[in-house]
C-alpha cells in the first residue's frame, strides 16, 4: 500500500515496517515496526545494568575498557537506530561524526597538555 | 533554525536541480535542496555536531578537575549511584518513547503521536526533577558550586546537561501542542523527527556522563 503525505512517500509493508522516502527521492529510511525499537531499548537497558554491575564486582584492570566499550556500544546504538543515522544520508552521518571526531580530536589533545593521562 | 532553500545558482543548472525545486514546491512547503535533504535537519544535525564540542569541553574541565576536593567532600561521599541509575534508565526509556512518537507520526497516527510525545516529556521531567533532588542533596552534604573545583565542574557539567533536558521538554510541549492545533505548516513527521533528535542527543550525551562522572572513581 502506498500513500502519498505532505513531504514523503511512504510505503506500509506486511512486515510492520515503514517506508519513507523524502522530497528529492536522494535519500529514505525505513521507520521500522514498534516492537523492533522496544528490542533495542530493551538491549539498552541490560547494557546499562551491566555497567552498574560493573561498579559493584571486582574485574580489576578490565574495568576501565569495559565499561568503555559498553558506553561507546550505548552511544553507538542509540545514534544508529534511535535517530536514524544508519539509514540516513552520508551528509548528516558527516555532520555529526565529525563533530565528535573533532571534539574528541580537541579535547584529547587539550587533556595532554594538562599530562591527564600519564597520572 | 534557518527556513532557508539553497538557491538553486549556488549549485547549478541542470534538469535534476529544478525537478527537485518544483517537487519541494508540490509539497506543502517541505524544504530541499540540490542534495534532496531537508535543510531543517541538515541544520539541527550541524547543531548537534557542533554540541559535542560543548559537552566535550565540558566533560574535559570536569575530569581534570575531579580530583581537585579542597576542603569538600569527595565525589564517593557524595554519588548515590543506585539512585543515578534510576534516572538513567528513564532517560533512555524516553529515548523509546521518543522513536514510538517519530514512527507514530510517520504513519500519521496523531492519537499514538500524542500519547508517546506526552510520555516523553514526563520521562524527561522525572529525570530532571531527580537531578534537582539530587542537588539539593549533594548541598545538604556540603558540596556547593564553589565549595571546589570538584563541585563547580561537577555542578556546571550537569546543570548544562539537565538545561538540555529541560529545552528538550518544552519543545516536546511546544510540538506537541502546535500539532494539536494544526500549526505546524508541511510535515508534521520531519518536525517531530527533528525535535527527536534533539532528545535523543542529550541521552547519548547522558550516556556518557553517567559513566565517566558516576561510574570510573576519582
Amino acid at each position: 500500500m502506498s500513500i502519498a503525505t505532505d513531504a514523503h512517500d511512504t510505503a506500509s509493508h506486511d512486515d510492520g515496517t515503514v517506508q519513507t522516502e523524502h522530497v528529492g527521492g536522494e535519500f529514505d529510511h525505513a521507520h521500522k515496526a514498534d516492537i523492533y525499537y522496544v528490542k533495542i531499548a530493551i538491549f539498552l537497558a541490560v547494557l546499562t545494568g551491566m555497567e552498574v554491575g560493573l561498579k559493584y564486582i571486582d574485574i580489576g584492570a578490565l574495568f576501565l575498557p569495559v565499561l568503555f566499550i559498553l558506553m561507546a556500544i550505548k552511544f553507538v546504538t542509540v545514534v544508529l537506530f534511535f535517530m536514524h543515522l544508519r539509514f540516513d544520508s552520508k551528509w548528516f552521518n558527516m555532520a555529526f561524526w565529525l563533530g565528535l571526531g573533532l571534539a574528541v580530536l580537541v579535547y584529547s589533545g587539550a587533556l595532554a597538555t594538562f599530562k591527564f593521562w600519564s597520572r | 533554525m534557518a527556513d532557508v532553500t539553497l538557491p538553486l545558482a549556488d549549485v547549478g543548472h541542470d534538469a535534476h536541480d529544478t525537478h527537485v525545486a518544483d517537487h519541494s514546491a508540490d509539497h506543502g512547503g517541505a524544504h530541499a535542496t540540490s542534495l534532496g535533504l531537508s535543510n531543517n535537519k541538515l541544520g539541527m544535525w550541524l547543531f548537534l555536531g557542533s554540541e559535542c564540542l560543548l559537552f566535550g569541553g565540558l566533560i574535559s574541565v570536569y575530569m581534570l578537575y575531579r580530583g581537585r576536593l579542597g576542603n569538600g567532600p569527595t565525589p564517593e561521599q557524595v554519588y548515590n549511584v543506585p539512585f543515578t541509575s534510576v534516572s538513567s534508565f528513564v532517560l533512555l526509556m524516553s529515548s523509546l518513547t521518543m522513536v514510538l512518537a517519530v514512527t507514530a507520526a510517520a504513519r500519521k497516527d496523531l492519537k499514538a503521536l500524542d500519547t508517546w510525545l506526552a510520555v516523553t516529556a514526563l520521562l524527561g521531567a522525572t529525570f530532571v526533577g531527580g537531578q534537582v533532588f539530587e542537588f539539593t542533596e549533594f548541598y545538604k552534604h556540603g558540596l556547593g558550586f564553589t565549595t571546589s573545583l570538584f563541585g563547580s565542574s561537577f555542578y556546571t557539567l550537569t546543570g548544562f546537561h539537565g538545561v538540555h533536558v529541560t529545552v528538550g521538554i518544552i519543545m516536546l510541549m511546544a510540538v506537541r501542542r502546535m500539532i494539536k492545533k494544526e500549526r505546524v505548516p508541511g510535515d508534521k513527521a520531519e518536525v517531530v523527527e527533528i525535535v527527536g533528535l534533539y532528545w535523543h542527543f542529550v541521552d547519548i550525551i547522558w550516556i556518557v556522563i553517567f559513566t565517566l562522572v558516576y561510574l570510573i572513581p576519582a
